[in-house]
């Protein structure tokens, strides 16, 4: 039966390719309704146009035509599938140039705030929530209790505004935006520097937000596996106790921490929109701000595309892990 | 002279599962089990864990379908009967399982436990469905006064008394217990077990034990059919079987009971 | 109060069995002398030696190092006492580890030759396995492999064959027996399963609602019980075929009523309300210990105080 694991190993991956062509379809579903849904709403990008009286209505047309923006609805959808194959991703009319080579350095910039938010905030969930569990009913457990509740219901916008005011204030912290001015000029150390300290203050308010519920998470479920009868009997055996949490508790308990770090990735590209704006970082979320404003009808599509990927990367990625971690569903793939 | 029908006939009953893991082949968990149960005849369904016991008794009340085979029940052919028809033949079989615990619902109270077939269908006022639950409370000795009560309020033995008032409600003419005995303490198996010879008489009732413990279906049933890997192997009176074990697996169940010095003599009460 | 002045001896390479119905509190018991009562229960009187040393006055750690290695235990429901995200080898290897160190190669050969002790074939196929792909029989044998793998001098069992099917069970005796006369085992065995008390234990103490009421050898409180609950106890029992199926069939006699609420225990005999020899006595004050034979104690005032 031992052996059967090879068995159960092919079948795993049997199960993976098939999420992972779901989540094809599920990419290429979602490209259809945001390009149906952007299609429906009013305007476009030339309406503002039509409003000023210098522009006459032939030029409008002229222009629309000229971006192919009279075409059939499935001739366009076609023609954007083609250029994302070329690495445009279609044609942004505010930038006047393909949303492609856009989108790549804001997408960097996003994941290197989110990327450092997320890992902090699960380096700070994972052992603070497993500390937690261990002390039931206490002041610890109260105090945490109050705290998360309190970071939980403060909004965001409170948050990053309140470390953004506190920056200002003190002037420890850049106030927002990436770089300093003659950035470029300086040695590589020093930009390295300088990027973090721009860092503190959006990283800050994103690991307020999410670590709160994260620990959360990591208690119950660790809680509960700490009741289990075969975490009596470790103790029984006489295992020292770090050995039964970290060894057998937290890994009985991974199964709801798995899927929610999918969910942490898949909200890599689209979480940090509010702090991205308030904090002037030049990440994806101001840019498709200004693209949903203006009608940028690629621009807009783009970060969408960009963020649903990630969405099904990040699924795909927990659905492969829980594979790995939990034996018993190998069994029943 | 024309002779009863037995109260559940089973022919040829087969129950196979396709393969969980894919490639592998089919297994059956019920290879062609014959059985008749007469009515007023308590039989004893003796197997180990996977003999299929467990299947069916699932499938003899519908909630698993056979893959072929016949069940007939008074008669009538148990697997064409469907929709309304279908409900009324579930009164008429009822089954208690073993872990009371998870078949009681821990919000309800004992009373809306006992009540709620009948307030399913509707059957006769709320005055009338609450006192016809009360009587079928104290029958089974649970005091009327713990009819508010949860069933985490109750003890194991008292739980399995409600679920067996509850069965009782409809008036079923066959009751299966599905190791209803297991997890329950010695003396207290042995009071539930007199509690069903009480009520065996009161109220019409023929029992099918589905049980391992051969020593306690010894003792309450009058036909015993040992299953092994899908099959029944043998099949008779508890004595004849017992005294004359006839399959190997049935001797090695007999080996394998616990015996204890003065067990075959058991000391005057 | 959940224990009542329970006072038993288990000597060197000696097996007790302790017989009771659940609410008597034995595994209260079990997990006093490991030490790992909850934090709300205290112990108010009475001490725990091993080997002369004091168990309630030895601190955590010392506590610990006994645990698993010098008295262990085998805990009910093997089905839930192993982790199912770990391979059930790991599992008896680790208890190595904690108590012995040593690198994991070492440890793991230990525990294989523990698996093969308890009857695996094939201990490396075992080793690899996760609890779920083994049976229940297979998986009690692991949990033994656990308790057994330090070479404990005493080994705790709490109902270890009560969630087995009748051929498992049979097994697990026979494992039981062959490894009590292999390694000498001492053994503290609590169990309602009479078959496995009378093979293994050399003496049976009877509990009733926290109190020791009956002792003695096997032959005798089984085939000639003195205490009241004793008695009903086994008239309880159906008797093993081919006498269970023999007429006249006798159908098992029940005790009435249940036991008594471990929050609410009566100042006399605790079994006095179901008892079918009530003595005027016996709702007055808690019978003694009296020892009408040798080697034979009983707690009942039918036999004196």
């Amino acid at each position: 039966m031992a052996g059967g694991g090879r068995a159960a190993g092919a079948l795993a991956l049997a199960t993976l390719a098939r999420r992972a062509l779901h989540a094809l379809l599920l990419l290429i579903g979602v490209s259809l309704l945001s390009f149906l849904l952007l299609e429906l709403a009013p305007g476009d990008y030339f309406s503002e146009m039509r409003l000023d009286p210098r522009v006459s209505e032939a030029t409008v047309r002229e222009l629309r035509a000229r971006y192919g923006l009279d075409r059939p609805l499935p001739e366009r959808y076609l023609r954007w599938l083609a250029s994302i194959a070329r690495g445009e991703m279609g044609y942004s009319f505010a930038y006047g140039q393909p949303v492609g080579p856009l989108l790549w350095p804001r997408v960097r910039n996003t994941l290197l705030l989110t990327g450092t938010s997320t890992a902090l905030a699960w380096m700070l969930a994972l052992p603070l929530g497993a500390w937690w569990a261990t002390r039931r009913r206490g002041p610890a457990d109260a105090g945490l209790a109050g705290l998360t509740a309190l970071l939980l219901a403060l909004p965001d916008l409170v948050l990053v505004l309140g470390l953004l005011l506190l920056a200002v204030r003190t002037g420890w912290l850049p106030a927002g935006g990436m770089v300093s001015l003659g950035h470029e000029q300086m040695p590589w150390g020093a930009r390295m520097r300088d990027v973090a300290l721009h860092l503190v203050v959006p990283v800050t308010a994103l690991v307020m937000g999410t670590a709160p519920m994260l620990v959360r998470y990591v208690r119950a479920g660790l809680a509960d596996a700490l009741d289990a009868p075969f975490v009596r009997a470790a103790r029984a055996h006489g295992l020292p106790e770090r050995r039964v949490v970290f060894w057998h508790a937290l890994p009985a308990a991974a199964n709801p921490l798995i899927s929610l770090f999918g969910l942490s990735l898949a909200g890599l590209l689209s979480t940090s929109l509010l702090v991205e704006v308030v904090v002037s970082w030049p990440g994806l979320g101001p840019l498709l701000l200004e693209a949903i404003l203006a009608r940028d009808f690629y621009l807009v599509l783009g970060p969408v595309l960009a963020s649903t990927l990630l969405l099904a990367g990040g699924n795909l990625l927990a659905d492969a892990l829980l594979l790995a971690v939990d034996p018993r569903i190998r069994s029943d793939a | 002279m024309e002779a009863e029908p037995p109260l559940l006939h089973v022919r040829g009953l087969t129950k196979t599962y396709a393969g969980r893991r894919r490639g592998r082949p089919a297994v059956p968990a019920l290879a062609g089990i014959d059985l008749q149960i007469t009515s007023g005849t308590d039989l004893a369904l003796v197997g180990q864990s996977g003999s299929g016991k467990s299947t069916l008794a699932r499938c003899i009340v519908r909630l698993e379908e056979p893959t072929s085979g016949e069940i007939r029940f008074e008669g009538a052919d148990l697997l064409a009967l469907r929709g309304r028809r279908l409900l009324a033949f579930r009164e008429r079989i009822q089954l208690i399982l073993q872990d009371s615990a998870a078949a009681l619902d821990p919000r309800m109270s004992a009373l809306d436990i006992v009540s709620e077939p009948l307030d399913v269908l509707g059957r006769g006022g709320r005055i009338d469905r609450h006192r016809r639950a009360l009587e079928l409370m104290e029958t089974v000795g649970i005091p009327s006064g713990w009819a508010e009560r949860r069933p985490r309020e109750l003890s194991g033995g008292q739980r399995q008394r409600l679920a067996i008032a509850r069965a009782l409600t409809l008036a079923p003419r066959l009751l299966i217990l599905d190791e209803a005995f297991s997890g329950l303490d010695v003396s207290i198996q042995a009071q539930i077990a007199g509690l069903l010879q009480d009520l065996k008489a009161r109220h019409a009732l023929t029992y099918l034990y589905i049980s391992h413990d051969l020593a306690l279906m010894g003792a309450l049933a009058d036909e015993v059919a040992i299953m092994f890997e899908g099959r029944i192997v043998e099949h008779g009176d508890v004595a004849r079987v017992f005294g004359d074990p006839r399959h190997a697996h049935t001797r090695a169940l007999i080996a394998a009971s616990p015996r204890w010095p003065g067990a075959a003599a058991p000391p005057a009460p | 109060m959940a224990l009542d002045g329970v006072s038993l001896e288990v000597s060197e390479g000696e097996d007790v069995g302790l017989l009771g119905e659940s609410g008597c509190r034995k595994t209260t018991l079990l997990l006093a002398i490991l030490g790992l009562l909850p934090d709300s229960a205290r112990v108010v009187r009475g001490t725990i030696r091993f080997r002369g040393r004091d168990l309630l006055a030895a601190d955590e750690p010392e506590r610990r190092g006994l645990r698993g290695s010098r008295i262990s235990i085998i805990l009910q429901e093997p089905a839930l006492a192993l982790n199912p995200v770990r391979r059930a080898g790991a599992q008896v290897a680790e208890i190595v580890q904690a108590h012995r160190g040593g690198s994991g190669r070492r440890c793991r050969e230990e525990a294989l030759s523990t698996l093969a002790e308890v009857g695996f074939s094939e201990p490396g196929r075992i080793y690899d396995s996760y609890p779920h792909e083994l049976s229940g029989g297979q998986r009690q044998r692991v949990v033994i492999a656990q308790a057994l793998v330090c070479r404990p001098a005493l080994v705790l069992a709490d109902e270890p064959t009560a969630s087995l099917d009748t051929t498992a069970q049979a097994e697990l005796r026979a494992l039981l027996q062959e490894l009590q006369g292999r390694l000498n085992l001492s053994m503290l065995l609590v169990s309602h399963d009479l078959g496995a008390l009378a093979a293994i234990a050399r003496r049976v103490l009877v509990m009733y609602a926290g109190r020791l009421v009956e002792a003695g050898t096997p032959a005798d409180v089984f085939a000639g019980p003195l205490h009241p609950y004793s008695r009903g106890l086994l008239a309880a029992l159906p008797p093993p075929p081919p006498r269970a199926g023999l007429w006249p069939r006798r159908l098992p006699t029940p005790i009435a009523g249940s036991p008594p609420d471990p929050a609410s225990v009566p100042e006399g005999c605790a079994f006095e309300p179901r008892c079918p020899d009530r003595l005027p006595a016996c709702v007055e004050r808690a019978p003694r210990e009296e020892q009408p034979a040798e080697g034979r104690r009983v707690r009942c005032f039918k036999y004196g105080g």
